[in-house]
């Protein structure tokens, strides 16, 4: 057994775990982070899009040096069915404050870099290092065990991401987290020229486009599509609820497959090169599935808190999991004062949070999933403002009739009352 | 529109470290088929198939490490689920 003893072990080189390190090692904290992947980044996947503000407290101005893809200044929503596609653009041509700004990047890069920055501030990475086990004495952590190695921490720090298995294994994470509370996330990665995206996307130089799909993306069951605008290739993918995968009547992959061979995304990854197929589950319950987040000795930061936000229009989880690393780390910094790395002793970490935009978030949003959860957003809506389109736009000779008509008739489809109810439900669940 | 899906061309542009030998994902011997038609579903890479003659297939190569099949099926048809041991699996180069 290693003799020496860090401040804090950080399981995960994710973006949870890279700001965790960063904070520690900046304040002079002895840290060091285990990743199983062979570099920051190389296990990881996202959508793409980062919204700048926890990161930006963290380093200002680091937008201006991170491997970024481009600035969002577009955004799009569209109503799809399997032949239709009903959209909402919004074209921010205003100025903003680099807190309000959000970017497209992609992990393999970004991770690295972060990494990359808490190793200049001191802090120490193996990589390449599977952790197994969570080391205790009398309840109490005291390090890790991995690759047949035990190291001593006064406390560790779990950034292990959405499949928890070591939280699982103290107990504090319940090790059946439902799969109604989870959805599952895939993504094609698809090079084209950077002319050819700008102009297909109506993009200047630096800007980029950040397009979700609601309706058949995920075959009628909660989930949506997106696409995110890089430099030189389209982030494309989905997500889809998994508590009826099992009724499906296709595959994960093949929902993508039709995504992608949609007659509105067609043309616009036309001529692409495949150049990575990626996938990930997203924890979907928000406020309802976070876990005990503190012990003795040990903390839990990110998706393996279930910090991840979907909130229809967007998959929100790595702003979270930033400030959640700096959370942690803060709440180890006060435990290193008081030489105290029991649970009270840890406790900052519960009221940081409290008093940070990821509790008061989760809390806004907190019965948004069961709302999600009604599959007419997913099919009828969709088919509704299809139907309302294609009546308003189409001429046939045959007698007009009046718009306030037509609307009606395709409401009275869904049903006035279900409009009713989802409209007030939708309403004050966000 | 339907054209098959085709998840083993996806799968081939991904850089895998294969861990021979190593099955980080094991099944239970003969499965519960209504869980197995879960994950047949929602398995990103795949991995569980039917053969013709209606037995189940699968292999943890080309696993992309997402979690999936442990939060729908995990102890009911799983017999085991871990991460591959360091280094070993999928590389992201983009992510
Ligand atoms: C399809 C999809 C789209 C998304 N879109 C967006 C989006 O557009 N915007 C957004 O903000 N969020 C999005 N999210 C959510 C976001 O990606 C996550 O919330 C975020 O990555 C969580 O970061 P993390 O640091 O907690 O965990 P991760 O990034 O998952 O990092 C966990 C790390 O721990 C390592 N690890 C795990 N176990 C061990 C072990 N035993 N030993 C050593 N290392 C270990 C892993 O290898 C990994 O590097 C999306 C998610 C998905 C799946
Ligand atoms: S972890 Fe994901 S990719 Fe791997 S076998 Fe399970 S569902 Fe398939």
């Amino acid at each position: 057994m290693s003799e020496e003893s860090f401040d804090a072990i950080i399981v995960g080189a994710g973006l949870a775990g890279c700001v965790a390190a960063y904070v520690l090692a900046k304040a002079g904290a002895d840290v060091l982070v285990i990743e199983r992947g062979n570099y920051a980044g190389s296990k990881n996947m996202t959508g793409g899009r980062l919204y700048a503000h926890s990161l930006e407290s963290i380093i200002p101005g680091f937008a201006k040096e991170a491997p970024l893809e481009r600035k969002v200044t577009k955004e799009k929503v569209t109503f799809l069915t399997d032949d239709t596609g009903v959209t909402l653009d919004y074209h921010n041509g205003r100025e903003q404050t680099s807190v309000e700004e959000s970017y497209t990047l992609l992990r393999g890069d970004f991770d690295q870099w972060l990494m990359a920055k808490a190793e200049e501030v001191g802090a120490q990475f193996i990589t390449g290092i599977r952790v197994d086990e969570i080391l205790t004495q009398d309840g109490k952590v005291i390090g890790v065990k991995a690759d047949g190695d035990e190291l001593l921490s006064k406390s560790v720090i779990l950034a292990e991401g959405v499949n928890p298995v070591l939280a699982e294994q103290l107990g504090m994470v319940k090790p059946k987290v439902k799969a109604d509370v989870m959805a599952v996330g895939v993504k094609e990665l698809i090079e084209l020229p950077q002319e050819v995206i700008q102009d297909r996307f109506n993009l200047n130089n630096d800007e980029g486009c950040a397009w979700l799909f609601a309706g058949s993306p995920a075959n009628g069951l909660m989930g949506g599509g997106f696409i995110y605008t890089n430099k030189t290739s389209v982030s494309l993918g989905l997500v889809c609820g998994l508590h009826d995968i099992g009724t499906s009547s296709k595959t994960v992959p093949q929902m993508l497959e039709d995504f992608k061979n949609h007659s509105m995304i067609k043309p616009l990854i036309e001529g692409g090169k495949l150049l990575e197929y990626s996938a990930h589950v997203v924890p979907e319950a928000g406020i309802h599935m976070v876990p005990q987040l503190v012990g003795d000795g040990v903390l839990i930061t990110g998706d393996a808190a279930g910090f991840c936000l979907n909130i229809g229009y967007t998959v929100r989880g790595m702003d979270l999991a930033i400030a959640s690393g700096e959370a942690a780390a803060k709440a180890v910094l006060t435990a290193r004062e008081n030489n105290d790395f029991s649970a009270e002793g840890l406790s900052s970490y519960q009221s940081l949070l409290e008093d940070s935009f990821i509790m008061k978030d989760l809390k806004l949003y907190k019965n948004l999933p069961e709302f999600m959860g009604n599959p007419r957003i997913f099919n009828q809506y969709p088919k509704m403002v299809a139907d309302i389109m294609q009546s308003m736009f189409t001429v046939d000779g045959s007698a007009s009739q009046p718009l306030r008509k037509t609307i009606m008739k395709h409401c009275k489809e869904v049903g006035y009352m279900n409009l009713i109810k989802d409209g007030i439900k939708g309403v004050t669940s966000i | 529109m339907s054209e098959i899906v085709n998840v083993d061309v996806k799968l081939a542009t991904n850089k895998f470290h294969v861990d021979e030998g190593h099955q980080h994902i094991i099944l239970k011997d003969n499965p519960d088929m209504n869980e197995y038609r879960k994950l047949i579903n929602a398995c990103p890479a795949g991995l569980y198939k039917l053969d013709e003659d209606g037995s189940v297939r699968f292999d943890s190569a080309g696993c992309l490490e997402c979690g999936t099949c442990k939060f729908l099926c995990g102890d009911t048809i799983l017999e085991k689920w871990e991460y591959p041991r360091g280094t070993f699996g999928i590389e992201y180069r983009y992510g």
